[in-house]
Order: C-alpha cells, then sequence, then structure tokens
C-alpha cells in the first residue's frame, strides 16, 4: 500500500514512541533492581517545626496533612523493612502537630507508637508525654487525648496517681467515653490489673478507626486473655499438688480431678500444654504476640511479624 | 541526521543568545564567587562541600528554568507570531522542525552548563588550591544534570505541542518537582496494594525520574558514582527524551496552525 | 450565471486559444500550477458546545501554469484560509489539492514553491541577510552561490542598505520587502503571496507590481490575494472572487473588462451641463471646467450634435467598458442559497433561545 509522506512519519513517530517508552521503563526498573533496599525516606530536610510554620506561607493545613501522611507511611515502611529503626517518627508528627495541632490521629497515632519499645515503636515514652501534653494544651476538650496521657502514665510509667487525675480531668468533660470515670476509679484503687488493662485496650479498640492501632489494640488483648489463663492454670495445678501431693502428669489429671472441664485452650485454638515442672506453655508463642507468661523459660516476649508484603 | 534539523537547531541556539539567555551566567558567577569567598572566610573544612552542593544546585535549577521557560516558547512564539509559516512553507517536515528545536535548546543548555562548569571548577580550586581525585564525579554530576535538562526540553516541547505557553510552563514544572520526587513515589507504590498500587505504580513509572539524576550531595562528599548507574541514567535520559518528543511529533503533526 | 465562468479541470488539456507554443505548432500542454478540488475547511467553535464553522466551503479552482492569479474578497471572504491550507499549515475537512501535479504533503512541492504570509513578522533577532541565509539552507539553495543569491534578493527588494540590521528595528514596509525577498529566494516556479501591498507606501505598491510583472515575464506563476481591485486589474491574467469562504466566480480580466454597456462616456469643456444632453438620457456631471457625461451609444449622434451647436469643444468619446470593480461588487450580492443558511441560522437561533428558556 503506498503511503503518503505525512503518514511515513507518523508511524514513524509511533514506533518510536512505543519504542522509547518500553526502554525507558525497562531501564528504570532494572536500575530499581539493582537498589540494594527500597528508598525509604530518610532524610527529614527541615527538622524545625517553626520553621517549617514560617516557610508554608500559611497553607499550614495542607503541609499538616502531607507531613501526616508522610509519617505514617514512613512509620509502615520501617516496620515492614523490620528495621526496628523509627528515629524520624517523632519529630514528623511533632512538625505535623505544630502545623496542625487539631489534627488528632497524630496524636492517637503517636501515643500507641512512640512509646514501646522497638520493634514495636520507637521506644520514646518521654516523646509520647510531651506530645499529648501538647496535645491537650491545644485541644483540651478531647477526651482521648486525656485517655492516651493516662494510658502512657499507666502502661510506660507505671505512675497510677498521674494516670488516675488524666483519666479524672478526662472523665468530667461534656463530651466522654463511659470508661473514663471507671478508669480513674480503678487507677486511685491499683486494683485489678487484669480488668483496668483489658478496659484500657477494649476503649482503645473502640475509639479509633486507624486499623493499625486497632489490630495493636487486639493482640494486646489476646495476650491479656493468655496471660490471665495461664495464671489461672498454673494455679489449679498448684492446688493439684497441695491436695495430691504431686505434680499431675498431663491436662486428664487435672481434668479427673474435678479442677478443669476439657482440654483448655489459647485464644489462637491452641491446646495450652503442661510442662513436666508444672508450669503452663502456649503452644505456639510466636502468633501471641506481647503475651509475658506461658513462654519457655528465659524467651523474651515474641513480637508482631512484619507486615506482609505485596507478593 | 538531516541539515534542517541542524539549521533549525543553529538558529534556535543564535536566537536564544541573541535573546540574551546566557545573561543568567553573570548572576551565576556572581552566586557562586561570593559563596566561595565568604566560606573560604567562616567555615572550616565544608569549604569543598558547599561550593560543590551550592554551584551543582544552581547549575541544575538555571538550566531548569531556562529549559522550561525557552522550551515552552519554542513552539508557540512561533505560530503567534507567524514566523512557522515561513519556515513550514520551505521543504521544511514538522517533525524537522520539532526535533530541530529541541536540538537548538539542548545545545544552548549545554554550552551554558559547560560555562557553568568551568565557573565550578574555578570556584573549587580557589577553595581548596588543588584538584583532587574525587573531582572527577562532580563532572559525572553535571553530566547527569545535562541528561536532566534533555528531559525537562523534550517535556516543554511535548507540552508546547497542544497547550498554551501558562500550561505547559506549570505542567512541566509540575513534572519536574514529581519527578524529582520519583524514587519515594516508586517505594510508596511498592507499599501500596489492589487497585490504588496498579494506579501508583503507573504513574511512578510514568513520571520522569529525576531522583536517579540528582547525585549532587552524593558527589559533594566525594562519594564515587556507580558506572552502572551512568548507564542506566544516559539510556533512560535518551529514552525518555525520544519518547517525548515523539510524542510531541504526532501531536504537531496533526496540529492546525491557525 | 456563474457556470460561464468556470473552467474545466483538466489536469492537462490542450489549450489552443491562449499562448500559442512555437515548439508544438497551435497546441501545448499546460501543465495546472494548482488545482484545488473541493477544498473545504471548517473550524470547531464554542466554548461548551463546540460546532463546526464553516471557513471555506467546497473549493474547486485551477490555476494554470505561467498565469498571475488574482484571489479577491473582503477581508475575512477566506483568502488566508485557502493559502493555509495550500502551505499545509492547516488541514482541509474536506477534499484536496494539488500544486505542481504533487500532493501537499509530498516535501518536493515545497522546494519549488514561495510564499509570502499576510502582514509578516520574522525571527526578531536576526538580520535581513541571516535570516535569508537560513531560509536559503532550509529550502535547500545550495552554499555555493548562497551568499551571492542572497544579496541579490536583497538587492531586489531594495533592502541592500538595511541588511546588516537586526529585524526588530524594521518597519512594517521593510518587513514586507523581506517578506517578498524570501518567497522568491530559492527560484521557485510558483509563488504566493497573502495580500503582498498592504502596508507599503506608494513607492513600494509600484515596486511590488513591478516585481509581480517581472515574475510573470520570467514565466513564474504568481498566486496572490488581495482586496484592492486596481492592483488585480493591473496584474491579473485572471481573478477568482470568493465570499463568506464560497467561490463566487472565476474570470480572464480582459474577458472581464473587454465587453461594453452599450453606452459612451463623453468629455468636453463646458461650464455647466447643456440643457439639452439631459433630454438624450444622459447623467453628467461637472469636474472643474469640463463636463462628464454617460449616455446611451445610440444617441451618440445626436450628443455630437448638441456639442457643436453649442460650440463646446470635445475631449474624448469612448465607449464605457465593464470594470473589474463592477463584476466584483455584482459578485458579493448574497446568493440563494446563502439567503437560505441565513433564515437556517436565524431559526436555529431562536431555537436555542427557546430552548434555553
Amino acid at each position: 500500500m503506498k503511503m503518503s509522506a505525512t503518514g511515513r512519519v507518523n508511524l514513524a513517530a509511533l514506533a518510536v514512541l512505543f519504542f522509547s517508552l518500553a526502554g525507558a521503563m525497562t531501564t528504570l526498573y532494572a536500575m530499581d533492581r539493582t537498589r540494594r533496599e527500597p528508598v525509604a525516606q530518610d532524610e527529614l530536610y527541615i527538622s524545625s517545626p517553626r520553621v517549617l510554620r514560617r516557610m508554608s506561607l500559611g497553607y499550614t493545613g495542607l503541609l499538616a496533612d502531607i507531613y501526616w501522611t508522610r509519617a505514617v507511611q514512613y512509620f509502615g515502611v520501617q516496620h515492614h523493612s523490620g528495621s526496628g529503626d523509627f528515629r524520624l517518627l517523632a519529630p514528623l508528627l511533632e512538625v505535623t502537630t505544630e502545623l496542625d495541632p487539631k489534627l488528632l490521629p497524630a496524636y492517637e497515632f503517636g501515643a500507641n507508637f512512640l512509646a514501646p519499645k522497638p520493634p514495636s515503636g520507637a521506644g520514646l515514652p518521654g516523646a509520647a508525654l510531651s506530645l499529648m501534653k501538647y496535645g491537650i494544651e491545644h485541644n483540651p476538650d478531647q477526651w482521648r487525648l486525656y485517655y492516651n496521657l493516662g494510658f502512657l502514665y499507666y502502661t510506660e510509667f507505671k505512675d497510677y496517681a498521674k494516670a488516675a487525675e488524666v483519666f479524672k480531668q478526662g472523665a468530667a468533660l461534656p463530651v466522654t467515653n463511659e470508661f473514663m470515670p471507671i478508669l480513674a476509679a480503678r487507677m486511685a484503687q491499683h486494683a485489678g490489673e487484669f480488668d483496668t488493662a483489658r478496659m484500657l485496650w477494649v476503649t482503645t479498640y473502640q475509639s479509633t478507626k486507624e486499623p493499625r492501632i486497632r489490630q495493636n489494640a487486639v493482640e494486646h488483648l489476646l495476650a491479656l486473655q493468655v496471660d490471665e489463663e495461664v495464671k489461672q492454670l498454673e494455679h489449679v495445678v498448684e492446688r493439684y499438688r497441695q491436695q495430691t501431693g504431686r505434680l499431675p502428669e498431663n491436662m486428664g489429671d487435672l481434668e479427673r480431678a474435678g479442677f478443669i472441664h476439657g482440654t483448655p485452650a489459647d485464644p489462637k485454638g491452641n491446646a495450652y500444654q503442661l510442662m513436666s515442672d508444672g508450669r503452663i506453655e502456649v503452644q505456639n508463642p510466636k502468633i501471641l504476640y506481647f503475651i509475658t507468661k506461658g513462654l519457655p523459660p528465659g524467651a523474651s516476649p515474641p513480637q508482631p511479624p512484619r507486615e506482609k508484603s505485596g507478593s | 541526521m538531516n541539515s534542517r534539523v541542524g539549521y533549525i537547531a543553529f538558529n534556535t541556539f543564535r536566537e536564544a543568545v541573541r535573546d540574551r539567555v546566557l545573561y543568567n551566567l553573570i548572576a551565576f558567577a556572581l552566586l557562586l564567587s561570593g559563596a566561595a569567598i565568604l566560606v573560604g572566610e567562616i567555615s572550616i573544612d565544608i569549604e569543598r562541600l558547599v561550593v560543590v552542593n551550592l554551584g551543582l544546585t544552581a547549575v541544575s535549577l538555571f538550566g531548569v528554568i531556562i529549559a522550561i521557560f525557552i522550551g515552552i516558547g519554542l513552539v508557540s512564539k512561533e505560530i503567534e507570531k507567524r514566523t512557522l509559516y515561513t519556515v513550514l512553507s520551505r521543504p521544511v517536515r514538522r517533525w524537522e522542525f520539532v526535533v530541530g528545536k529541541f536540538f537548538g535548546l539542548t545545545g544552548t543548555l549545554v554550552v551554558n552548563t559547560v560555562c557553568m562548569a568551568l565557573g565550578v571548577f574555578l570556584a573549587l580550586l580557589y577553595v581548596s588550591h588543588k584538584f583532587e581525585k574525587m573531582d572527577q564525579w562532580v563532572l559525572v554530576a553535571l553530566y547527569f544534570i545535562v541528561l536532566q535538562f534533555f528531559i525537562v526540553c523534550a517535556l516543554a516541547l511535548f507540552f508546547s505541542s497542544f497547550s498554551t505557553p501558562l500550561m505547559s510552563a506549570v505542567f512541566t514544572f509540575a513534572l519536574f518537582v514529581i519527578g524529582s520526587l520519583a524514587e519515594d513515589l516508586r517505594g510508596f507504590a511498592r507499599i501500596t496494594h489492589g487497585l490504588g498500587g496498579w494506579l501508583a505504580t503507573g504513574i511512578a513509572y510514568l513520571v520522569p525520574n529525576f531522583s536517579a539524576l540528582n547525585v549532587i550531595s552524593q558527589v559533594a562528599h566525594g562519594d564515587p558514582v556507580a558506572g552502572r548507574l551512568i548507564l542506566y541514567n544516559t539510556a533512560y535520559a535518551l529514552l525518555y527524551s525520544a519518547m517525548a518528543i515523539s510524542g510531541a511529533v504526532l501531536i504537531f503533526q496533526r496540529r492546525n496552525l491557525k | 450565471m456563474e457556470s460561464e465562468n468556470w473552467k474545466p479541470n483538466f489536469t492537462i488539456r490542450f489549450n489552443s486559444t491562449q499562448t500559442p507554443s512555437k515548439e508544438l505548432g497551435s497546441s501545448r500542454i499546460i501543465m495546472a500550477a494548482i488545482e484545488i478540488l473541493d477544498l473545504e475547511k471548517s473550524y470547531l467553535v464554542g466554548f461548551w458546545r463546540k460546532r463546526p464553522k464553516l471557513a471555506l466551503r467546497p473549493l474547486r479552482l485551477t490555476v494554470e501554469e505561467g498565469e498571475v492569479f488574482g484571489f479577491l474578497g473582503p477581508n475575512g471572504a477566506g483568502k488566508t484560509t485557502t493559502l493555509k491550507l495550500l502551505m499545509g499549515l492547516v488541514f482541509p475537512t474536506a477534499g484536496t489539492a494539488r500544486i505542481l501535479g504533487k500532493e501537499l504533503d509530498d516535501p518536493a512541492v515545497k522546494s519549488q514553491i514561495g510564499f509570502l504570509p499576510e502582514q509578516p513578522y520574522f525571527y526578531d533577532h536576526l538580520t535581513a541577510r541571516e535570516l535569508l541565509n537560513y531560509y536559503g539552507q532550509l529550502s535547500g539553495v545550495p552554499a555555493k552561490g548562497r551568499a551571492a543569491r542572497v544579496e541579490q534578493m536583497l538587492e531586489r527588494v531594495g533592502l541592500s542598505g538595511s541588511a546588516s540590521v537586526q529585524l526588530r528595528k524594521f518597519s512594517k514596509g521593510m518587513l514586507q520587502r523581506v517578506g517578498l525577498a524570501q518567497a522568491i529566494l530559492h527560484d521557485p516556479k510558483l509563488v504566493f503571496l497573502d495580500e503582498p501591498m498592504s502596508g507599503l507606501d506608494p513607492m513600494g505598491r509600484r515596486e511590488v507590481r513591478d516585481l509581480i510583472q517581472q515574475l510573470r515575464s520570467e514565466g513564474k506563476t504568481v498566486f496572490f490575494s488581495t482586496h484592492i481591485l486596481s492592483d488585480a486589474e493591473a496584474l491579473c491574467d485572471r481573478v477568482a472572487v470568493i465570499h463568506q469562504g464560497e467561490l463566487r466566480g472565476v474570470g480572464a480580466v480582459a474577458d472581464l473588462t473587454s465587453g461594453t454597456q452599450g453606452k459612451i462616456e463623453i468629455i468636453f469643456y463646458a461650464a455647466k451641463v447643456p440643457a439639452g444632453l439631459t433630454a438624450l438620457g444622459a447623467v453628467a456631471r461637472i469636474s472643474g471646467d469640463m463636463v462628464n457625461a454617460v449616455l446611451p451609444e445610440e444617441q451618440q449622434d445626436a450628443a455630437l450634435e448638441l456639442l457643436r451647436r453649442e460650440r463646446l469643444k470635445l475631449i474624448s468619446l469612448a465607449p464605457v467598458r465593464n470594470s473589474l470593480e463592477e463584476y466584483y461588487i455584482q459578485r458579493l450580492q448574497p446568493t440563494d442559497v446563502e439567503k437560505e443558511d441565513e433564515e437556517d441560522e436565524a431559526r436555529n437561533e431562536e431555537n436555542r433561545k427557546g430552548v434555553g428558556v
């Protein structure tokens, strides 16, 4: 077929377009493959929140959103890599809240992930504490900030008096949570650690929409349950020993003696194991994060795994 | 390469030079010599770092600004002023015009960059009194900057083949900014799943990858640049420019010159 | 009415009436320099709902080699659109055209044509000499002899003195001259000139006329658009009249102006119009010490008799010829089709308003 001159040029240009598009993409792909590890955003070019605030020329809202996204993304990437290095989480959250002090999700994120020790958090309870105080200063009517602060005092600092005070303040707000006065009372009495902790995590779970925080709360609740069940089972073993003068050999012994019914299992469905020295152990400690009891002697509490990668 | 492309390229270069584009060199020289003298007096040990960082950043930004502001006008100005009529009524094909313009503009920028590079090395000599072996990596960084100009010119030309100068400038600059964050973008795409992940990956791969072309802070510390990266970057920049230019040609071929 | 002005559209035809060739006896092959075959162009206008607006209705026109062809029409008639279509600057909505027997996008065509756009504008920072040299390069003028050719062209359009001045310092008239120089620089066979006289002073116009005459004598084909009829009448072999994007007529200038109208014009010395003259059906006016009267041919003898009786001195007597102007004005009258179109348009407009309310 005879082709017009214009048609030939068009065809040639189209061919070049496709060839170079494919070539450029391939080169890019090859370039990414040779890199040792994915590039994480490990540079915080401007770390002074106040400077950044001035540089934003008043567009602080948008910039705060960008930094907030960056903070979440940073946490996700670092968590994914399993490096346990969360150096930039605190400054990123500080910048975010300096730019927009009313960005509540940032405080919540900070309360949950700044304080815990690596690799599940940045291990900076002090930074978490000052972030919460800053948040309350700017949002004095938000019960969740009081809740988070009290939570920190209780879990990280074991300062029950301060925790009680903060929960009380939060409970007095016009809009608050039903558990807040109870928590305040519990703190004052130091009573029922298990119930208190349980209530704290349930409140956390119910009052947030952030999936990462909810999952974290669920794992903690499961761990609390395991701890409590192990404690009770070990108590039963002790009573058996006092009655019979010897340790039970298996769960069947306990059942026959009428202490338990059926085979007790942990929340993941695996039966608890009775060890020869009378201790109770979980079958698979790797899937029960945060448990403190039911572990082999000397074993450290398991940690949540890295997030699943896309592949 | 056919000779008409060369003539058009040369004429574009001549127009740009006579339009006082190279005057930016004066501003650059002032900036660099001022900085060199200043850091020479106040800081210890980081003179070289500051000169390389500042010099190369200025080379890059000055060049990108020139590339965008001339690039967007190359085609539209000729249409607006109707100079194109007397060119295209000659045995000049439209693709020759577009390609000629591209080479004219990149030629201008190469000359500009060579002058600036001389300035950077003079400033380096001034602050450290001798050249070191690691200064060769500064040359590599400069080469990458030129590659970056190729892509910016091609993009400016592409956008101006169908859009107004103002919109072309906005588009090109936006792509320059996005492209400078391209690797973060691809990192982000990798941890996103589902439809959004596909979309993010597509966009992350389509935007020009300027971040791999920026090794300024690396060479400022005297770190070497991998030979493979030089190869990849060269191939990438040439292919990406070719892509944008052929896109520009395809659009311009169909365009009615009112 | 128009059909008598239509010429058949043969690419090659034997022509026995015009310019008989010496070599071939009474018949000779004449190539069509430009063949426009139903070329049509519409633009989309409007911001929201784009509607096509016809800039050029299907145009069929043939220009023969060696002709000076005038393309007449008021401003906005579609002259420039036609030229841009022929130059390949805009693309037709429908139809085709051939130049020197080749398709418009054939690169070989472009080296044989020259084009002067309306109100030309060139690269500000180049001198006239550099510009012509650049255009010479683009047109494929061999490097050897290019410089000489450029000087020759500068001389021809009277710009030798300003050859080294940058074009941004040129006046409109000087730019027009540069434009002419670039159009004929590469010795094209066919020259398109869009309003070549605009922006020129009387002397400049005279020079352009001379230039076109020279081109004709060199055997070039010249296709030029204008709305100045005297230029067309003085220069063209044939003219076409276009109005509102539609071809209204084509004809040889000699034919159009050869016919008489059955009237004569007499001019004689007199202080006032003689009383008897009006009775003969004359329309007379006094200019200075002369009277200029137009009257029916059959009254010629009676009028001369009258003058003799009154002892008035006759200066001239001539039949009144058709002028190009009359032809042109007549062609611009709305045609029936157009009236209908306008009515349609009005109806549509009303409908649209109706919908809007």
